[in-house]
């Protein structure tokens, strides 16, 4: 008899469709893999450890000291591949390395952005590069504890994570003188279980604390108060994992992957309205036409309508201004969005943009932490307005009241979940106000739209 | 009454944390208490603040607040379907109204049998699957098109006797 663990087995995910195709463009993260090979030996074979060997001096080297790997780090041009896009050498020349006490490093794999799904796969079919990546910059930084935070809902990529540290434990790449060097550093995994707002770094740390996770004010910033009120540095999975590759080709090999300003590769999930969603590895600065074309276009039969180019809380870009961007920080940011987590939600000539806008503003409403009074009750409003045009029950005065309630949250708030549920509603009343009126016009939404 | 077997799994996760930071293996104590029991009732909180030597009542914070903790019993599998705008472009209502019909219930509720409980949930973090669905907190299932939830579903009830 078939029991239930092999039933729910049936229907994992493989990785087959998402990550494991060749449609990537000069893959550095997702290079060669299978769905077999994530574990330590198979990491080694594609020349994994071998960064970490080289700033120790473990590679017949002299090593690089922290500054050389911070300045290297500088030099690639990584942003950080959470959202923000900050430089990631420039963050870690924050930490106080001087500071006498326990630092710790973080990695914030608390992928909840509506849109995004490249943590997850990094994680379960290359989870040591993330150690790696992890450990150098512990030791450029001259940190010994780290914690690996992890969505609370793939915990079988969490189990998976913790495998893959037994093995770096086991190997003597994780632990007290890794090595054979002076250089100590722990690491573990910890899980979320729930809630988007543990996203933002400071609520993942109230999280790692073992409390609610409500964001705290900054400054003061996490560099120096942090997890346990210690100095403490956080980055994206996907930016640790950026780092072995760094170090071995150096630099400039890194920044000359993309463009000025916006060096190497980015991992984009695709999802929505394409003949095959799924993760992407292209360089930055890759026409959108042809990542496009990576995830098969637009579904046959449909045009291309809007684009949310960096996850839901970036604001949607029309078909005729993403189809002229490139994938990078600064053409998205021209073009009035952002390209945040690298999220990106397509949607087709078939779509109403009130229906979609109705759910993304649940989903604020839902996960709002609560703290900030403009989010706690501004994003119920958004999305109490939202639903009665969508149900034909709207008002002619309901659009000036959603510019209203949107910019009222909008910089009032102490995180940026605020800012996050109010963007995407300003953006959609800019370029498709005309669905909200003719719905607001018309009582019945099946009229207005064929969605 | 928290029996040794769970304590065991407890200190495996308080063992991550620096001694005087046990409260951070709450969200890994309190999820290990929900795989074994169901649901997290008002006396494990209690038993994790003893072990972890901090309030109740901080206990019970982390449990309100956080979307996975079932703060009441739940049927066998709990199936929670993720329905936001990546799914929602790919059927992921279609895939909570087809497990509405097929089990006879709103989502929120639970069959009679106690063996499933069905749930609309925020994002699952695996857009690219759409429809995706995670199965008792711990199994992502994906690509859940109509005929893949009637195998799930009929394949579950047959692994348990009840079809």
């Amino acid at each position: 008899m078939t029991t239930a663990a092999q039933v729910l087995a049936q229907f994992q995910a493989t990785g087959v469709q998402t990550c494991f195709h060749d449609r990537h463009i000069n893959p550095q993260i997702y290079a060669d893999l299978n769905g077999s090979n994530w574990s330590l030996k198979d990491y080694e074979a594609r020349g994994g450890y071998q960064a970490l060997r080289q700033i120790l001096g473990k590679d017949g080297g002299e090593g690089l000291t922290q500054d050389q790997v911070i300045a290297t780090v500088k030099e690639s041009g990584l942003r950080g591949r959470g959202g923000a896009g900050f430089p990631t050498g420039l963050k870690w020349s924050f930490m106080p390395r001087q500071f006498p006490g326990q630092k710790h490093l973080v990695c914030n794999s608390d992928e909840g952005e509506p849109g995004t799904c490249k943590d997850r796969d990094i994680l379960m079919y290359n989870p040591h590069i993330v150690i790696e990546g992890m450990i150098i910059a512990a030791y450029a930084m001259g940190i010994s504890l780290g914690y690996n935070y992890i969505h609370g809902e793939i915990f079988q990529v969490y189990e998976r994570f913790e495998a893959a540290l037994d093995e770096a434990r086991a190997a003597g790449y994780l632990g007290d003188n890794i090595m054979g060097s002076s250089f100590n550093f722990q690491l573990h995994a910890h899980h979320g279980f729930g809630a988007y707002i543990c996203g933002e770094e400071t609520a993942l740390l109230e999280s790692l604390e073992g409390k609610k996770g409500q964001p705290r004010f900054k400054p003061p910033f996490p560099a120096s108060f942090g997890l346990y009120g210690k100095p403490t540095t956080i980055n994206n999975t996907e930016t640790f994992a950026a780092v072995p590759w760094i170090i071995r080709n150096g630099g400039a090999a890194y920044l000359a992957c993309g463009k000025p300003n916006n060096g190497g590769t980015k991992i984009f999930s695709v999802s929505g309205d394409v003949e095959r969603p799924g993760n992407y590895e292209i360089p930055l600065g890759t026409p959108f036409s042809k990542l496009l074309e990576l995830a098969g276009g637009v579904r046959t039969g449909r045009q291309l309508k809007a684009v949310i180019p960096g996850g839901s809380s970036s604001p949607v870009l029309p078909a005729s201004v993403i189809m002229e961007c490139t994938m990078d920080y600064d053409s998205i940011a021209k073009a009035g969005s952002m390209l945040g987590s690298g999220a990106v939600i397509v949607m087709d000539d078939s779509r109403c943009m009130v229906e979609s806008l109705k759910r993304l503003s649940y989903f604020y409403m839902h996960e709002s932490c609560g703290q900030c009074t403009p989010c706690r009750e501004g994003t119920g409003w958004l999305w109490r307005l939202v639903d009665r045009i969508q149900r034909g029950d709207g008002r002619p005065a309901d659009m000036d009241l959603l510019d209203s309630v949107a910019s009222n949250i909008m910089g009032r708030t102490i995180c940026a979940l605020g800012d996050a549920a109010a963007m995407p509603v300003r953006a959609m009343l800019k370029h498709y106000r005309h669905e909200f009126d003719a719905m607001i016009r018309k009582p019945n939404p099946q009229a207005a739209t064929s969605a | 009454m928290i029996s040794e077997a769970t304590k065991a799994r407890f200190a495996r996760e308080v063992a991550k944390y620096p001694a005087e930071q046990k409260q951070s293996a709450v969200m890994a104590c309190l999820a290990i208490v929900q795989q074994e029991q169901g649901h997290v009732s008002e006396a494990s909180e209690a038993g994790i603040a003893e072990y972890l030597g901090m309030p109740q009542i901080a206990v019970h914070e982390v449990t309100t607040f956080y979307n996975m903790y079932n703060q009441q019993p739940v049927g066998k599998y709990k199936l929670a379907v993720c329905t936001n705008l990546p799914c929602q472009l790919r059927g992921g209502y279609e895939a909570l109204h087809h497990l509405e019909k097929k089990l006879g219930i709103h989502m929120g509720e639970t069959t009679a049998d106690g063996m499933f409980t069905l749930q609309q949930c925020e994002c699952l973090g695996a857009c690219a699957d759409a429809p995706a669905m995670l199965v008792s907190d711990r199994h992502m299932c994906s690509f859940m098109d109509n005929d893949k939830l009637d195998q799930l579903v009929d394949g579950l009830r047959a692994a348990e006797g009840k079809q």
